[in-house]
């Protein structure tokens, strides 16, 4: 049965199909590599004990936890045009719904592992004589940034799984070149769809599965016993 | 905005959302069976299952539940194998959820220290007693939080449902915004009916993870 295999090696299909994976790749690590350093500066702000700091922080923490990404996507893609008159992109509407939801896990990746520190280590170095700044620099941020690299290596994978969702707003990524694939190969391979999203499938799993095991190396590596 | 428009639609949202929540408890009930399989599984090292199991755990959770349900709805029936969407929607949440709930489980049971089973038995408790009166519900405690998240991830992604021509909220939404422009009254809709499917539960998760802290007692 022709399930499509051989439409792939038409042409330049495969290339097209790992070009359409570049795009998602693409806006996934730009909002990764902005979120990072934004959900870094928050997270710390998080952990000071400022009242309203906090409840101002924790409602964006719940906005980006309850609502589902695509719609925020719909919402900046769509929403902007009619309310600023700006016509954003799809690519542009992701990256910013994506730095928007990436900064807030980010920040509480932060608030958990900074927190996670156990108060005695704070006072074991404050009786060794440690400054403030010594404390933090030597003991506190050593062991937190061991707890929080794990944690945000898998927040990159979930970034990259969840870029999948912008073909819903137009962006011509993996899954769109697939569906333009098969519709131009409907009447020479009508199953095509099979092999064409089976390979889609597979290339989505070999591009987030690597980061996951050196996500989950670190973590064994690091583990507090 | 116009109130007008917000009423008369208001019904087809509630259809939307019905169906969102049907198929999603659907899938989540399924996922939660796949999930409590898969760490029995795992926890009685059963051999060569449990490296299909493994094998599954790692293809579910590095793959889209996008590209699942394409797969699922557009690939699958070229097999000869019929899939209405419905099916492909429930199937591809059980899918995804299955390991998300199996790793929630799993680490709920590995996170009793071992000194508990150990204990039990110098007890006299059989295997099965210690299981059922010490391990679990210590276990079930531990991975109550991780649980919640998971059914609230789960009914979020219920969102790509329109894909496979499922006429979901966002399906409803984008419906509305292409016929009629009314861009802001639609999505103003979409954020308020999933605030009323998906904020109760968080609320009810925060209060029921709070009743179970008795796990952490000491720690």
């Amino acid at each position: 049965m022709n399930l499509g295999l051989e439409v792939l090696l038409k042409g330049s299909n495969m290339l097209r199909l790992l070009q359409g994976l570049w795009v998602a790749l693409k806006i996934s690590l730009i909002a990764v590599a902005i979120s990072i350093p934004i959900g870094l500066v928050l997270g710390i702000l998080m952990t000071f004990h400022s009242r309203v700091l906090h409840v101002i922080l924790q409602i964006y923490l719940q906005i980006v936890r309850i609502m589902p990404q695509l719609v925020l996507l719909f919402i900046v893609y769509f929403g902007t045009t009619r309310l600023f008159g700006i016509n954003l992109t799809g690519e542009v509407s992701a990256v910013i719904v994506f730095v928007f939801w990436g900064a807030a896990e980010m920040m509480d990746l932060v608030r958990g592992a900074v927190s996670s520190i156990p108060k005695h280590q704070y006072e074991s170095a404050g009786a060794l004589g440690m400054t403030k700044k010594q404390t933090y620099q030597y003991v506190i941020l050593p062991q937190a940034v061991r707890r929080l690299v794990p944690l945000s290596i898998n927040l990159v994978t979930r970034m990259v799984k969840t870029t999948s969702l912008i073909t819903m707003i137009g962006v011509v990524e993996v899954l769109k070149v697939a569906q333009q694939i098969i519709e131009a190969n409907r009447m020479s391979s009508p199953n095509a769809a099979f092999g064409i999203y089976l390979v889609v499938f597979i290339l989505y799993f070999l591009a987030c599965w690597p980061i996951s095991l050196v996500a989950r190396h670190l973590e064994k590596k690091w583990a507090v016993n | 905005m116009s109130m007008e428009f917000i009423a008369k639609y208001i019904p087809t949202y509630q259809k939307a959302a019905l169906l969102t929540l049907r198929l999603g408890v659907l899938g989540i009930l399924l996922a939660i069976a796949v999930g409590l399989l898969c760490t029995t599984v795992q926890y009685y090292k059963v051999p060569v299952l449990r490296h299909i199991v493994g094998f599954y755990i790692e293809v579910s959770r590095n793959t889209p539940l996008l590209i699942q349900l394409f797969f699922l709805y557009y690939g699958i029936p070229k097999l000869g194998i019929s899939v209405t969407p419905e099916q492909a929607g429930v199937i591809g949440l059980a899918f995804l959820g299955g390991s998300y709930m199996a790793e929630t489980f799993r680490s709920g049971i590995e996170s009793v220290p071992e000194i508990q089973e150990e204990s039990a038995l110098s007890l006299a408790l059989t295997k099965r007693q210690a299981m059922q009166y010490i391990i679990l519900p210590q276990a079930t405690a531990i991975s109550f939080p991780g649980f919640m998240a998971n059914i609230i991830f789960l009914l979020k992604e219920t969102s790509v449902f329109s894909a496979v021509s499922l006429m979901d909220l966002m399906f409803t939404a984008k419906d509305l915004i292409g016929m009629y422009a009314k861009t802001i009254e639609s999505l103003s809709m979409l954020v308020v009916f999933y605030l009323i499917i998906l904020l109760p539960i968080s609320i009810l998760g925060n209060i029921v993870e709070k009743k179970l802290r008795y796990a952490g007692f000491g720690t």
